[in-house]
């Protein structure tokens, strides 16, 4: 008996040493699908070979809890990781991030203004607006009234299950001009306008919440429009020759950012690893697989021009859209998302 | 070679200590501080010490005094973790959306200087009673009800009087009536479908019973998430059910199966029906063989010898089956999710909003903590009624 307790503890000991001392490898986690794949290409790889060691890579749909749950529990499992505009504020306000390391990646000025922060690098900046498929639907939606209204278009539509992009769409199609859209969405009124307007599409809704979702919607015709990431859509067009179309007056801009979590065991190569994802030859890689903008402006004009019209950030593309206030939504989200959440059960 | 008693006492101990490890790690510890997350809340109070005395003597209706802003000031300097100024905002913010921007703006102004700030021309919203009400109750106290209250869709006003939140701001009592009746009806379903199962796979034997064990163990084994994805595609509209339906001329559109209850119900009961099937089954077997033949050669037509013999007796794998069903519906999540419309989210969808998405704990434990609570309480019925029926002859 006592022989076979001391070597099981022994045992149990020497299992709890190697995993102690096995230091896990760098995680980069992003946000899935086609998008994760051109990165995959273009960053993870060439940067495992580059250093020589593996770089692990996950993804994740979002959500601020599971970011704090994961610094708070003491060393995290992930360390680099792209967030989107109001995780990078809410998470740098509360000291989750490591602070990013700007000698690492050079002249500030180098980058778009929204890209800097004390915690996070611009990684793209991207679109979220409406998207059809160009084979099925001959007459293509313009606005956001086309998108609201089922009798010149029949058929059902996605729509991200959140109430951000939901409630300011929702005011576009009710008439707002798209750079009003938060000043009246900022007072009781117009949020009461916009649930108002969701009211009407209500029973034509097919919500989504993961980034591909949209695209197999699109492709099985289960929706004729559904709000999606521009640059997916053109991937996907690339790689399966589909003619999905993106309209970009109304459409909301953001930027996502790599951060460093706290207390990351990779910190250093975490940063090496998000330096290498912004330099401009590496960065400006990334249309070619998939349509977004890029944070570095010097890698911005490495692309070629033929993908140059298909980002959010070309002049053409910029008319008509708006850049997401994450001022409003790092102080309403709460708030709002549990009416939102509310009137979905409703 | 016997050893005594108290090293055989020693010996058992230790025999069970993983299992008693277990159920203190992985059971007792997480559901204590689910229930204390609940409750607690000692970050403003904490964080706002001088504050918090402050305020106690305020009435929480007029404007707010000089000592109050200066102690807030005060306050605000001492704290250098980000990590509570980071809880203290989300707290605030939860009570009174607009903290976020308010406190970095406050903080930021107060890190600048050593000498007063004048909170009012700094942002007007400090001029405002309601943003000191927030402050004032967070501060007062470091245990709450408000995460309970609002888990049942009630709150306290400035009157701290309990009313109802406004209809349209929670739907927290309307999910979690859904999610018990979504339960309830995929145990009745299974128990419809699993128990003429049990019986045929019980009265027949060598492969013919092993092909039914095997179609209910075998989707057992795969993941849950597979399966509901298979049902995604079997269900959608272009799907492979739906084409065989307009194939064959039964309808001539499609049938809305998926993003609705009906989709939700029929995945639910394929992946916990091995659940009901396997209890069932186990009680079938233990029956003797001849009881329904005695039956039939006294007389008894074969549905009165069903009910009267073989179903009281196959009633206890039932019961088992039942709650065995029932307790894992009541936390589905991947299916709904994925199957299911924006109607038919059940109440761990609200729990992982406010874990993963808001971070607001006390919030995600107090909804768990309701949902444990009306959990026991049918539990505790059951029993009574199993008990009530054992006595009964």
């Amino acid at each position: 008996m006592k022989i076979l307790n001391a070597t099981l503890i022994a045992c149990a000991l020497a299992t709890i040493g190697a995993a102690a001392a096995e230091a896990r490898d760098l995680t980069v986690v992003s946000w899935g699908g086609n998008y994760q794949d051109a990165q995959r290409k273009i960053y993870f790889e060439p940067f495992a070979k580059q250093t020589g060691k593996p770089v692990l890579d996950e993804s994740w749909d979002g959500g601020y809890g599971v970011l704090q749950a994961k610094v708070k529990a003491g060393i995290p499992n992930w360390d680099a990781v792209q967030v989107e505009a109001e995780e990078l504020a809410l998470g740098c306000a509360d000291g989750i991030y490591e602070k990013v390391d700007w000698d690492k990646l050079g002249d500030k000025s180098k980058f778009l203004p929204a890209a800097v922060s004390d915690c996070g690098v611009g990684a793209i900046v991207w679109s979220t607006g409406i998207s059809y498929d160009g084979d099925k639907l001959k007459q293509a939606p313009g606005s956001w009234a086309d998108f609201w209204d089922t009798k010149k278009i029949p058929g059902k539509r996605g729509l991200r299950k959140s109430a951000k992009y939901a409630l300011e769409f929702a005011l576009m199609a009710d008439g707002v001009a798209a750079d009003e859209v938060y000043s009246v969405l900022a007072t009781p009124e117009g949020v009461d306008r916009a649930f108002k307007k969701l009211d009407e599409l209500k029973p034509n809704i097919v919500w989504w919440e993961a980034g591909a979702q949209p695209l197999q919607l699109l492709s099985s015709g289960e929706v004729v429009m559904t709000t999606a990431y521009n640059g997916r859509i053109s991937g996907l067009n690339r790689s399966e020759g589909k003619h999905f179309g993106f309209v970009f007056p109304g459409s909301i801009y953001a930027i996502d950012s790599w951060v460093v979590l706290k207390n990351s065991p990779n910190k250093d190569a975490a940063m090496d690893f998000i330096a290498y994802a912004s330099k401009a030859d590496n960065q400006s890689k990334l249309p070619e697989y998939i349509a977004y903008g890029l944070p570095n402006t010097e890698a911005g004009k490495l692309v070629p021009a033929k993908f140059q019209t298909e980002l959010p950030t070309s002049p053409e593309n910029l008319k008509g859209a708006i850049t997401l206030d994450v001022d409003f939504w790092t102080d309403n989200s709460e708030a709002l998302t549990q009416r939102f959440n509310a009137w979905l059960a409703q | 070679m016997n050893p005594p008693r108290r090293s055989k006492q020693v010996i058992s101990l230790v025999l069970v200590a993983p299992l008693l490890l277990f159920l203190v790690f992985f059971f007792a510890f997480p559901l204590v501080t689910m229930m204390r997350s609940a409750v607690s809340d000692p970050v403003a109070a904490r964080a706002l010490p001088t504050t918090a005395r402050a305020v106690s003597s305020w009435d929480r209706v007029s404007p707010p005094t000089d000592e109050m802003k200066a102690a807030f000031v005060a306050d605000l300097r001492q704290i250098g973790d980000d990590q509570l100024f980071g809880d203290l905002v989300r707290r605030l913010n939860s009570a009174k959306s607009g903290f976020r921007t308010l406190m970095s703006k406050t903080r930021t102004a107060a890190s600048e200087t050593d000498g007063n700030i004048d909170l009012i021309a700094l942002d007007k919203r400090w001029a405002d009673p309601s943003y000191w009400q927030a402050v004032s109750v967070a501060a007062s106290s470091t245990f709450t009800d408000r995460n309970l209250l609002a888990a049942v869709d009630l709150q306290r006003d400035a009157s701290s009087a309990i009313t109802a939140l406004p209809a349209d701001a929670s739907a927290n009592k309307v999910i979690m009536l859904r999610t018990f009746v979504m339960a309830l009806t995929v145990t009745v379903v299974c128990v419809l479908i699993g128990l003429p199962f049990a019986m045929i796979a019980a009265s027949v034997d060598g492969w013919k019973r092993q092909l039914l064990l095997g179609a209910v163990l075998l989707p057992l084994w795969t993941s849950l998430l597979v399966r509901t994805a298979a049902w995604f595609i079997l269900l959608q509209d272009r799907g492979l059910i739906n084409s065989v339906l307009m194939q064959l001329g039964v309808t001539s559109g499609p049938v809305p199966l998926i993003f609705n209850r009906i989709g939700v119900i029929i995945a639910m009961t394929h992946i916990l029906l091995p659940f009901m099937v396997l209890p069932i089954f186990s009680v079938l077997i233990g029956i003797p063989k001849n009881l329904m033949p005695a039956a039939a050669s006294l007389g008894a037509h074969p549905v009165r010898a069903f009910l009267y013999v073989l179903l009281p007796l196959a009633l206890r794998g039932v019961v088992s089956g039942s709650l065995l069903v029932f307790m894992s519906a009541l936390g589905y999540y991947i299916t709904p999710a994925l199957i299911g419309g924006a109607r038919d989210q059940m109440i761990s969808s609200v729990i992982a909003y406010y874990a993963t998405g808001a971070a607001n704990w006390g919030m995600a434990g107090a909804l768990g903590l309701v949902l444990l609570a009306a959990t026991m309480i049918l539990y505790a019925i059951y029993l009574r009624l199993s008990s009530e029926r054992e006595v009964r002859p």
